[in-house]
């Protein structure tokens, strides 16, 4: 039924990716083109501030899809390209080798990058962040050897960093504006629970201050200086300080950017021939009733699946809560939902016995689980939000009572 | 280096020669096996890289850890066969193995 129809994928991630696999899988069989500024072809991200830095990994073994999957399924595949211009006019895309690529349906899924410090004095060899598998290579090869790492922002790369480098042996500053680790994200509990198994490994961390100045020398960085006048030496940095979405393309287009892609419950940007998907996307979050830019695999996930039901005809998948998982030393931490709004937080078992579980409610309604070594309270967790099942907080609070019989059931 | 057949919802059947260390999913993903969608890529969160182990090889791939235990409980269709692909590493031991998919 689409067999002449031309879809083309602007972005080789897991955005990307996946939304070539969801294509096939939904029945689109028209034509694909995977347009990547990567080498690679689409790879497992998450691993890459985890296990993947500690261990000797294959690249094939990161691949979403083996090399011959793209074959077998007719997905044209540019890597190395970088996309110029959108001709909404012509429905054509302009590469920067001058190639032109007409489309039907043209979804961008070109990601965020990595924010940079706000300081004068430029890059150096050994300062680094971590968004993509050539920042993890030159991280990686540098992290064996190091003897001094500073983490320039207490979020979930730069922890997840943290932990990789001390089962190393490095030693490890980490620098966090906030009072607390993962200040954005996360409840309290969490924050204070990772602050302590960080430092009882031998993390310094360091809350409330910002970074002054970066001292270096023949073009190596050699100590950051931080606000409060108090210096910290290092061979070895890594900024983690969020993301800005790669949406230059549609707003050269003219499409509708607010921080990210608008997009429609489609995925649907103001160019009903565009779709944009993942980290890019400013999106609905129905379960939620608001906008979002996401940064999680679930997104891209959710996203890919959305339009691969679109260009193929076919019913709209069901909502989804977004879900987000950090491996941090032997810890598990799994999240359900997004802890926006919330006014209560009850913790479920004991942190000092790192097996506990945050239910974080706005008024009556559950909107956020984050689980530590806990999956039972994940899986139902995620469940109960996306269903908008009462949740009893005293049953919660009660590790003796089995989570399955919290839930408020009507009668 | 060890062979692998998975039997998916609809009972086709898919060999694979998977390598020592490489995961069960690894495997199944390989070789686009139907119903090992290994969302998450292999961190036990996801729990869609669900099978059963056929009984004859129960005792040789072991019992799920804690972490994984606890996943499956809240999984549709557990079974006292239950496990996550991601989380067995093939060995010479387990050539010969033969696994159901639990998802479509």
């Amino acid at each position: 039924m689409n067999n002449n129809k031309k879809a083309v994928i602007v972005g080789g991630g897991h955005a990307g990716g996946n939304l070539v696999i969801a294509l096939r899988k939904a029945g689109f069989d028209g034509h694909i083109t995977l347009v990547s500024d990567e080498g690679a072809l689409p790879y497992q991200r998450p691993p890459l501030s985890k296990s993947w830095l500690n261990e000797s990994v294959t690249l094939e073994r990161l691949y979403l899809k083996p090399a011959a999957f793209y074959d077998e399924q007719r997905v044209q595949v540019m890597l190395n390209s970088t996309v110029e211009r959108i001709q909404r006019n012509d429905k054509r895309l302009l590469l920067a080798d001058g190639t032109a690529l007409e489309y039907d349906y043209l979804v961008l899924a070109t990601g965020a990058r990595a924010r940079p410090l706000a300081l004068p004095g430029g890059e150096f060899e050994n300062l680094h962040c971590l968004r993509n598998l050539a920042d993890a290579e030159r991280l990686k090869a540098q992290l064996h050897g190091a003897t001094h790492l500073a983490v320039i922002g207490g979020g979930y790369i730069g922890l997840e960093v943290a932990a990789s480098a001390r089962q190393l042996g490095v030693k490890v500053s980490v620098i966090e504006r906030e009072s607390r680790l993962l200040a954005r994200v996360a409840s309290e509990t969490l924050s204070h629970y990772y602050q302590r198994q960080h430092q009882a490994r031998g993390v310094d961390i360091l809350n409330r201050v910002g970074v002054a100045e970066l001292k270096s020398d023949a073009g190596r960085l050699t100590s950051v200086v931080l606000d409060n006048g108090v210096e910290t030496a290092c061979d070895l940095a890594l900024v983690g300080i969020g993301a800005i979405p790669n949406d230059e393309l549609a707003r050269a287009a003219g499409l509708q950017v607010d921080n990210g892609i608008v997009v429609d419950h489609q995925a649907r940007t103001s160019d009903p021939a565009i779709f944009a998907i993942g980290d890019v996307s400013q999106r609905p979050l129905p379960v939620y009733n608001r906008q979002f830019r996401l940064e999680n695999i679930s997104n891209t996930l959710e996203q890919a699946k959305i339009v691969a039901a679109v260009l193929a005809e076919q019913p709209l998948p069901a909502d989804e809560v977004p879900w987000f998982w950090s491996d941090q030393y032997d810890i598990k931490l799994q999240i359900a939902g997004l802890g926006i709004d919330t006014d209560v937080d009850i913790v479920r078992g004991d942190p000092a016995s790192d097996k506990f579980s945050v239910f974080r409610f706005c008024g009556d309604r559950l909107m956020a689980v984050e689980a530590v070594n806990s999956p039972a309270e994940f899986m139902l967790g995620k469940k109960w939000i996306g269903a908008g099942t009462a949740v009893d907080r005293g049953l919660i609070a009660d590790a003796s009572v089995s989570v399955r019989d919290c839930a408020v059931l009507h009668s | 280096m060890a062979t692998v057949t998975y039997i998916d919802k609809s009972g086709n059947v898919y060999q694979a020669e998977v390598e020592d260390g490489v995961t069960l999913m690894e495997g199944a993903v390989h070789s686009s096996v139907p119903g090992i969608d290994a969302e998450c890529g292999g961190a036990c969160v996801c729990a869609t890289c669900h099978i059963y182990i056929d009984e004859e090889w129960q005792a040789t791939v072991g019992r799920p850890n804690e972490i994984e235990s606890m996943t499956l409980e809240e999984v549709d269709g557990i079974k006292p066969s239950s496990r996550l692909a991601c989380q067995i590493a093939m060995s010479s031991e387990l050539d010969g193995l033969v696994v159901h998919v639990a998802n479509e």
